[in-house]
């Protein structure tokens, strides 16, 4: 019994470190912040980097917890963002106090791609790794296609629907066309604060550590590890894989909100919401340990910086990231990278044991 | 009706440059298990060696494609030897990023090089358009030389598949490359041989590609890439026939549904195909089947 | 009183015929054997039992409860659970929560609650701990409950195995050869465990073995399978002086 009081107070501890860590970052950019210390270029990436926390924690769920690779996760985020930032351009009059139309707002966004990660989740979740990762690619490039052909307007009749453009909705004078097909959407009110970046990251980290240290948890590890052992103790397969997979672009639809309130205009452009955007998140989620939620974190924050560290070098920075990620990849994944590895953790070792 | 017509030998044009990247595709996949992202970039890769030595250094287009060629081929299997190599008994996910990074770092190189900018590729096809039905469909000599290529490139590695030593080694490692390396199999080499002839490919299609859609950016590649994927997976993964007509119905669907349905949906429209056949048949159209063993 | 029954089950694989007209009547409480030579059909047997594959004829009653065709995680609802030839563990979980995820139908909460850390989730959560180091005493695998699955020695893997069937609190145990990669003395050894767990739980068990040592030492009745058809069954001692069962085994 003793054993296992110390194990859970070990993940307890373990999550508790996750959380202070990001609020330590917080209070430390917001005092480099008060002290005028940061450029408005790292200013502008707060936000966004917030947004790549979020995805990245999100994706571990799917892709570490659960085992299945998606390279969807941008999909999810595009139908968040767009969700919300239709919702609030509508209600910017309606409900003037930003506080309760955003809060709203990012209900709504995690709401709807919840309900498209349900709907895309039951027909592709049968499939196995590679043909899943191209589906769910595939999905992300439908959703991002689709948005883009999509007018909607409101006059005082209600709304108008065309997927030609905004003339053949036919809206009286002084309609408001909302979405334009690939211009997207404009005016978004600008709602999205460091603060409240950090927030969702801590709900994020909340929702996916909780999830993962609980029954549910376990029956999707276990389907991970073995899926005909799971069902023979019981577990129902296609529920907990859903299940993940649904909160997984849920959380990635709450960063598609963050995403849509931090610009005034919002287009579905291979950049933002196209499959490479889903590989950079992957990226990620790979480099910060496949199922380790606080290296999620990390490499998020590390790899977002580093393009932009590496600014001084001009043309040559995404060549080093490059290089860098193969490098990476080769050091931590094959067998002479490894023996590396373990040379350097004997080392140190030896340093520590003679030192003590 | 001559406009379907028409429209469907464009879509078999473009097709045919599909199914050549697939074949390249299904090849590697076949034997390396892997998503090689970096497939579409050598595409990109071999269509600027053309247009710097054709549209650059004035050599004869024949010469600059056999550069071209030669160069993707030797590009691939360096590819393979630096980055995969090590990586073979590593997880998929990490063979997926090395993939990633050699994809970032080949658009990255032809940025520097070249530029955003986009460049305006020159055809290298010389072979003057057919009428038929009094000038009403004309079809042009790109087409011609791209499916003509298509369909030679399939049936020559049907056949060295089946009849040469090195392409019964390829089946023998896709298949299983711990037993092909106790039989003899130099297992290496195959690889090698796959890597090089899947890029040699690679090369060929970006030279087809750009000279029927003559813009070439660093990112020319990737979807392209992408969608050979997308075809590869369609036709049934690992089989040359299926990556063969997967391409083409790739090509029709993309080509029709621009034209009939919405230019900017046609992409979803291709996707939205390939999510349907899988459902259906989730090894694709002539896939094998695989049961796990309990 | 008879808990499983079952009657002209076969299955067809393509034109294949795995199993053909198998009967098995097992009493409460009993200790079973199926054996035969490799291929016999016997893992088959227990696929078609656990819903892995559906039969194509016959039918199987537990408790008199028909489960024929029924999915694999109802089957283990209506009470059978299993272990598997080549062992199937939760490789990189814990060894406690390999056994948490076999009393998962038991011991619900709903995933929010687990999310919002609702007093009922330390509730459960604690019963949980406790059943489960229950179970791992048993086996003697209470120390390394917090030890990975995969880090576990062989022997201790096949033991976590029937630990975590057990944890789904079933009517039936099926073992798909336990024995297999033990040396005599952990056989030794696992046979107690067996004993003691039917004894202890009341289970009923139906294992498959190739170890005759074990058969003949804990089985009470066999049934000996050849080419997918029942060539022998009944007590164990008769069974085994059989002289068809005996050439079987030794190929004529």
């Amino acid at each position: 019994m003793k054993t296992k009081t110390r194990s859970l107070s070990k993940t307890t501890r373990s999550n508790l470190i996750t959380y202070g860590m990001v609020v330590a970052a917080y209070i430390i950019v917001e005092i480099f912040l008060r002290a005028g210390m940061v450029s408005s270029l790292l200013e502008g990436l707060l936000v966004p980097l917030c947004m790549y926390v979020i995805l990245a924690v999100s994706l571990n769920l799917t892709v570490g917890i659960s085992g299945e690779l998606s390279l969807g996760h941008a999909g999810f985020m595009c139908v968040g963002a767009f969700a919300s930032a239709f919702f609030s351009r509508c209600m910017e009059t309606a409900i003037p106090a930003a506080g309760i139309r955003f809060t709203l707002a990012i209900l709504i966004g995690t709401v709807c791609a919840a309900l498209f990660g349900i709907l895309i989740g039951i027909p592709v979740l049968r499939l196995k790794g590679d043909y899943l990762a191209i589906v769910t690619l595939a999905f992300g490039e439908i959703i991002k296609n689709v948005v883009n052909v999509v007018y909607l307007g409101r006059d005082s009749r209600g709304f108008h629907v065309s997927t030609k453009d905004s003339i053949s909705l036919g809206l009286e004078q002084g309609g408001d066309v909302i979405i334009k097909g690939p211009q997207g959407i404009t005016g978004t009110p600008k709602d999205s604060t460091f603060l409240i970046g950090v927030i969702l990251i801590l709900v994020t980290l909340f929702i996916v550590l909780n999830l993962i240290n609980s029954r549910t948890g376990r029956a999707v590890m276990a389907i991970r590890d073995n899926r005909i052992a799971a069902e023979s103790v019981g577990i129902n397969v296609t529920k907990y894989k859903l299940l993940a997979f649904s909160v997984s672009a849920a959380l990635a639809g709450t960063a598609g909100v963050l995403y849509a309130h931090n610009l005034s205009t919002l287009q579905a452009q291979p950049k933002n919401f196209g499959y490479n955007m889903s590989i950079t998140i992957l990226v990620f989620v790979v480099l910060g340990g496949i199922g380790n939620i606080r290296g999620s974190v990390i490499a998020a924050v590390v790899l977002t910086l580093l393009p932009e560290l590496l600014r001084s070098l001009n043309d040559y920075r995404m060549l080093i990231y490059a290089v860098i990620l193969i490098a990476t990849m080769i050091f931590t994944s094959s067998p002479g990278g490894q023996a590396i590895q373990e040379r350097i953790k004997l080392f140190f070792k030896h340093r520590k044991t003679k030192e003590a | 009706m001559i406009g379907f017509i028409s429209y469907l030998v464009n879509g078999i044009s473009l097709g045919s440059v599909y199914a050549i990247i697939a074949l390249g595709y299904t090849m590697v996949y076949g034997i390396a298990k892997m998503l090689n992202f970096a497939h579409g970039d050598v595409i990109m890769i071999g269509a600027f060696v053309v247009f710097s030595t054709v549209s650059g250094a004035g050599y004869p287009p024949v010469v600059g494609v056999l550069i071209s060629v030669v160069a993707c081929t030797l590009l691939g299997m360096a590819i393979e030897r630096i980055a995969y190599k090590p990586l073979r008994k590593a997880s998929k996910l990490a063979v997926l990023i090395t993939a990633i990074g050699v994809s970032y770092f080949l658009q990255n190189v032809a940025l520097l090089i070249y530029g955003a900018n986009t460049k305006s590729f020159t055809s290298v096809v010389t072979i003057e358009p057919i009428s038929l039905m009094d000038g009403s469909l004309v079809i042009s000599g790109e087409t011609i030389v791209t499916v003509i290529a298509c369909i030679i490139i399939m049936i020559g590695l049907m056949t060295f598949m089946k009849y040469s030593k090195s392409g019964r080694a390829m089946l023998a490692v896709s298949e299983d490359s711990g037993a092909a390396q106790l039989m003899g199999v130099n297992v290496n080499f195959t690889i090698a041989l796959t890597f090089a002839i899947g890029s040699a490919l690679a090369a060929i299609a970006g030279v087809l590609l750009c000279s029927s859609y003559p813009s070439l950016t660093p990112y020319t590649g990737s979807m392209p890439g992408i969608k050979a994927f997308v075809a590869a997976v369609f036709g049934g993964i690992g089989s040359i026939p299926g990556a063969f007509i997967g391409g083409i119905l790739l090509g029709v669907i993309e080509i029709l549904g621009k034209a009939y349905i919405s230019s900017q949906l046609a992409d979803a429209i291709v996707f939205a195909v390939l999510i349907i056949v899988l459902l259906v048949k989730p090894t694709g159209l002539l896939g094998r089947q695989i049961q796990e063993k309990v | 009183m008879v808990l499983l029954e079952v009657k002209n089950l076969g299955i067809s694989f393509g034109g294949l015929r795995a199993v053909d007209d198998f009967n098995l009547t097992i009493e409460q409480g009993e200790l079973y054997g199926l054996i035969g030579p490799n291929g016999a059909g016997k893992t088959t047997i227990f696929n078609l039992l656990t819903g892995v594959y559906k039969p194509t004829d016959g039918y199987i009653m537990l408790d008199g409860e028909n489960i024929t065709g029924k999915k694999t995680i109802e089957i283990n609802r209506h009470g059978i659970a299993r272990t598997f030839q080549n062992i199937r563990l939760f490789s990189e979980l814990s060894v406690l929560d390999n056994v948490k995820v076999g009393l998962h139908n038991h011991h619900p909460y709903s995933t929010l609650t687990g999310i919002l850390r609702l007093p009922k989730y330390y509730k459960v959560e604690k019963e949980m701990n406790e059943r489960a180091m229950e179970l791992l005493k048993v086996f003697g695998l209470d120390q390394e409950a917090d030890y990975k699955a995969s880090n576990l020695p062989y022997g201790q893997q096949r033991k976590l195995e029937i630990a975590r069937a057990l944890a789904t609190d079933p009517k039936l145990l099926l073992l798909d050869e336990p024995a297999a990669g033990m040396n005599p003395h952990e056989t030794q050894e696992l046979m107690k465990t067996i004993r003691f767990v039917r004894d202890e739980f009341h289970m009923t068990i139906l294992l498959i073995e190739h170890d005759m040592k074990l058969v003949s030492g804990i089985c009470e009745r066999l049934t000996v399978l050849n080419f997918g058809q029942i060539l022998a069954e009944g007590e164990t001692a008769a069974v085994l002086n059989d002289p068809k069962v005996i050439a079987a085994y030794l190929g004529e």
